[in-house]
């Protein structure tokens, strides 16, 4: 095919996400035909989208990379131009296939608003949200990047504050809007420097040394400390949008508050366009990096992973439990592209292959998975109207196809064989590993360190995942919602069947996928990885770069497995044929029947986790009790836990209080007296003379 | 790369036949050790085929995934069991996995156990579950980072080339780096297991029991699928330790000779082990739930001291 066609489904899916908006808007009155005009166009933008990705991908690195101006020049400066190379294509690839399953699902999600809330303004911010984030992976200068991006964050605002009569959606709304702001501030002047010596490079400073192309290997022009300087401002700029510990505490109360589909969208992607960015910066711009980025990077991915699954563990709120999920798993991505910095700065291009395909791999996982299980758990809220784990229960009887759909995500989250977590992860530790020999000095016992760390957030995920899914679905319902909870409609079932297909697909089949990461590993790392890997017949997935490695095949695991289940159905067959079975009731100890009262509570699963590690949580709890003679009779108990968020209690209150003394002090100086700014109008003028001059 | 059908149809039968009887070994020896007869060694097998031949009762809170966990339990332990190189050098499904897939395929077994003692609704099956997980939460790193130094010094994660490694002329059996690691492994192999000091198998109180808490609404082929599962479980991860520290005449050709030596220096070995199971589980007492982090911790910083070495010595 022509690159022609390829700009044809890319401008088709950018006008699709646009249809969207203006016919959800102008359908806002009929919240049917809003829902399915909106939603329908998304999900055919996504297709759209798919395409041009799977399209670019596939034609490698070789072809020309096709670039297109999407407005011929508005305004002189600005020029809107959209450049669709390998990495920009494989985050298309996420942004898209999310927004056709999500849209499926959001066709009946939309429901549970008809008659509340406008449909039409939902489903228009949710085409606006696609729309800039996909404009945001094809930016190809600067200026226009930091223009989709901003609008992408207002779209994103929108929807955090949705819901906005309810007063901690409006809280959440002004904290997500101002740590971006903040995040955007570094961006922007990160940018400037890269301008400034671009234009120094080219000599010349027009509008066009603000494009992408310019800025390739930049950094190897620039000075150490500028190009520190870069490092680290890009790195808050981006780690504030993909929730990197410190920078985190906006996203667990953003994207719980949302509507669920947004909710998916924001965890699925918004926070991959700070990954998008850290990796288009680090890998594309900023040139052969020195050692302590990567060292930088990797420890923060590392300290991310675990705090983020910590305190997912404490969570009792299903969807909160998930953002936190969303910060642990931003982490493990960053564990892959900082040991791929790393492995850049001794020049072990092939590592540093293997290294970014693991994070890049991961990114797509988690889209995937972290999306279907918002997407579980707004089935849930839908049919319960709760978030609150300790309210649920049985579902798994009442929301069979929901409940198989979260199980299915929670194995993948979990990093369990044969699904998609376990394979990027896989290629983590392969890295990491790897890593070890790769360097004498002290710096690469971070390698195993890292990997025993991702081990511990693995095998902490795994035990929040059966906190999430054992109490959620599991034994009786904890309430009257839970009880007469319905199945999810067949649309959202459809949506969050799709991205079981994905999640399956990606676990058994990663040779596959791992092709279509090569153009992208060989633009930012010189390396095509799958030739590196031994492929028997698209079966075994071998990291032997070296001639020493591992494999793995999921596939085969699966097989081995189904070939095997001979041995107990044989056994039973043989053994039990007289054997029958009953249904009984629980063992209850001899009482009159178990309540759902004495059931484990979610607060009770943890509470082991809570307790070993509580130099961190500083668990606090209250209980009061009332009796009317005896001590051992309580007739009313009250219990009450909490753990303290540490980043807000020690650093964000603390600063919070300094700005505003800060402007107390400053206060002084907006007195109202119009003399008084007249003044200070001229003396700022007079010193910027003397700069000047 | 052609698939060992024989390999694989042998070792399956081995970790079905052998994991029954290294349970009762020890079983029967721990009750000799304390003065008491104890049950045959055999007695595991007879259990087995009481348990697969009788009805069975299940909750009626219980959902299918309290129905398939068993499955996934059995299952998950054999295809790791396939892994690991038992009696000859070259394990039968090196191919498809190395030791991170053994580690995977356990974590996941575990996840469906725990599910399994959340589903009836019983508070001891959650009380289960959440040590279960919270302890192999904490066993974890220490596992990996044990696991990393060996293959480190391999080179690789699959097991059969971390075996043919230790093997070469360089392996001496008190490098501090092996021995280091061996301890680590060997405390995340009483954790895993349920063993004292950190669980209890023999008992059915509340208070100690881990694994057996989740176990409690099973009867019938499941409850003998689950117990199957957990002692194949245990015959993996000490044949995992076993033959990687000491992989003393595995059987290196599948010529007769070759294999007969293998076996019966993996007899002796697994014995030994076992041997090493009982003293410590007779000479200490349980620990108190929140003391075993403090354990698992050692086992973390040997692993860690055992990769410093790694550094140090390499």
């Amino acid at each position: 095919m022509e690159p022609f066609s390829c700009d044809l489904l890319l401008k088709g899916a950018l006008c699709a996400y646009l249809a969207g908006v203006c016919a959800s808007l102008l359908a806002a009155r009929r919240e049917r035909l809003a829902a399915v005009a909106g939603f329908g166009c998304a999900a055919l933008a996504g297709i759209c989208g798919i395409g041009a990705a799977i399209w670019a991908l596939l034609q490698g690195a070789a072809t020309p990379v096709p670039t297109f101006d999407l407005w011929p020049s508005v305004l002189p400066v600005l020029k809107l131009s959209l450049r669709l190379d390998a990495l920009s294509a494989f985050f298309l690839l996420i942004v898209s296939s999310l927004a056709v399953a999500l849209s499926v699902y959001s066709v009946g999600y939309a429901r549970a608003f008809y008659g509340r809330k406008n449909v039409g303004v939902l489903a228009a911010f949710y085409n606006a949200l696609l729309l800039t984030t996909t404009l945001v992976f094809l930016a190809a200068n600067a200026f226009f990047f930091l223009l989709v991006w901003e609008l992408m964050a207002l779209s994103a605002f929108f929807l955090v504050s949705f819901e906005h009569e309810k007063p901690e959606a409006r809280k959440a709304g002004v904290l997500y809007f101002v740590m971006s702001h903040l995040g955007t501030g570094c961006l922007i002047l990160a940018f400037l420097l890269l301008f400034q010596c671009a234009g120094q490079a080219s000599g010349d400073f027009g509008p066009d040394s603000y494009s992408f192309s310019l800025f390739h290997a930049l950094g190897d022009k620039m000075t150490p400390g500028r190009r520190d300087a870069a490092f680290l401002l890009f790195l808050a700029g981006f780690g504030v949008k993909s929730g990197l510990v410190p920078l985190h505490i906006w996203l667990p109360e953003a994207h719980p508050i949302a509507p669920s589909n947004a909710s998916a969208l924001l965890s699925g992607v918004l926070i991959k366009t700070g990954i998008y960015g850290l990796t288009r910066v680090l890998f594309d711009f900023l040139g052969t990096p020195p050692n302590w980025w990567g060292v930088t990077v990797l420890s923060l991915g590392t300290i991310s992973a675990v705090l983020g699954v910590l305190y997912a563990l404490m969570e009792h709120d299903l969807k909160r439990l998930l953002a936190y999920h969303s910060i642990e798993n931003i982490g493990i991505i960053l564990m892959g592209l900082g040991a791929s910095l790393m492995f850049l700065h001794t020049h072990h291009e092939v590592l540093a292959a293997l290294a970014l395909a693991a994070g890049l791999y991961h990114t797509m996982n988690h889209a995937l998975f972290k999306a279907l299980l918002f997407l579980g758990a707004g089935a849930v809220l839908h049919a319960t109207h709760t978030r609150d784990m300790e309210k649920l229960g049985g579902l798994i009887k009442r929301m069979p196809q929901t409940a198989a759909c979260f199980l299915i995500g929670a194995v993948a989250i979990s990093a369990l064989p044969p699904l998609n977590g376990f394979v990027s992860e896989w290629l983590t530790y392969q890295a990491l590993l790897q890593g070890f020999g790769t360097t004498s000095s002290l710096f690469r016992l971070m390698f195993p360190l890292s990997g025993a760390m991702l081990a511990l957030t693995g095998a902490l995920a795994a035990a929040c995942f059966v906190k999430a899914f054992g109490i959620t679905f599991l034994a009786q319902p904890r309430s009257q919602q839970a009880a007469e909870a319905r199945e999810a409609s067949p649309s959202m079932i459809a949506g969050m069947g799709l991205l079981v297909a994905a999640c399956v697909f990606l676990g058994l089949f990663p040779t596959t996928f791992l092709r279509l990461l090569d153009p992208v590993t060989e633009q930012l790392a010189g390396i095509e990885l799958s030739p590196m890997l031994s492929l028997a017949n698209g079966l075994v997935l071998g990291s032997s770069s070296q001639p020493l490695g591992g494999t793995i095949s999921t596939l085969g695991i699966a097989f081995a497995a189904l070939c095997l289940i001979t041995v107990p159905l044989g056994l039973r067959l043989w053994f039990g044929r007289r054997a029958r079975t009953r249904i009984g009731p629980t063992w209850d100890c001899g009482l009159q029947g178990l309540t759902p009262a004495m059931e484990y509570t979610a607060t009770g699963f943890s509470k082991p986790i809570r307790m070993i590690f509580k130099a961190l949580f500083r668990p606090r709890r209250e209980v009061q009790r009332e009796y009317d003679f005896s001590p051992y009779f309580a007739t009313t108990l009250r219990f009450e836990s909490h753990v303290e968020e540490v980043f807000e209690t020690r650093i964000y209150r603390p600063l919070n209080r300094l700005v505003l003394r800060i402007s107390r002090r400053l206060r002084a100086l907006q007195a109202g007296s119009l003399q008084a700014y007249l003044i200070y109008i001229f003396i700022t003028l007079l010193l910027l003379l003397l700069f000047a001059l | 790369m052609s698939l060992d059908l024989a390999g694989i149809l042998v070792q399956t039968a081995l970790l079905l036949l052998v994991a029954p009887l290294v349970t009762g070994c020890i079983k029967n020896w721990k009750a000799k050790l304390q003065n008491r007869r104890g049950p045959r060694v055999w007695q595991p097998y007879s259990d087995l085929a009481k348990f697969l031949a009788k009805s069975m009762v299940i909750s009626e809170h219980a959902s299918w995934v309290f129905r398939s966990a068993p499955y996934v339990v059995f299952l998950s332990a054999l295809v790791a069991g396939l892994m690991v190189p038992m009696v000859s050098a070259q394990a039968p499904l090196s191919l498809f996995g190395g030791v991170l897939a053994v580690v995977g395929l356990l974590a996941l077994g575990r996840f469906f156990l725990a599910l399994a003692g959340l589903d009836p609704g019983s508070a001891f099956g959650g009380m289960g579950s959440s040590r279960e997980m919270t302890i192999a939460a904490i066993a974890e790193p220490a596992m990996m980072l044990a696991i990393f130094t060996v293959a480190i010094s391999a080179g690789s994660t699959n097991l059969s080339q971390i075996v043919q490694a230790s093997q070469a002329p360089a392996w001496r059996l008190l490098n501090p780096i092996h021995a280091m690691a061996l301890a680590a492994l060997f405390i995340v192999l009483l954790a895993e297991t349920g063993r004292i000091p950190i669980g209890n198998p023999a008992t059915h109180l509340e208070l100690t029991m881990i694994h057996e808490a989740m176990l409690l609404e099973y009867s019938g082929r499941y409850l003998a699928l689950m117990e199957w599962g957990a002692s194949i479980k245990q015959l993996v991860l000490m044949t995992l330790l076993v033959n990687v520290f000491f992989p003393v005449s595995l059987a290196a050709n599948a010529s007769a000779p070759a294999l007969a030596l293998g076996f019966a220096a993996y007899a002796v070995k697994l014995l030994a082990l076992a041997g090493a199971v009982v003293v410590v589980e007779t000479t200490n007492a349980k620990l108190r739930l929140f003391r075993v982090p403090d354990l698992l911790t050692a086992a973390f910083v040997l692993a860690a001291l055992a990769l410093l070495s790694t550094f140090l010595f390499q």
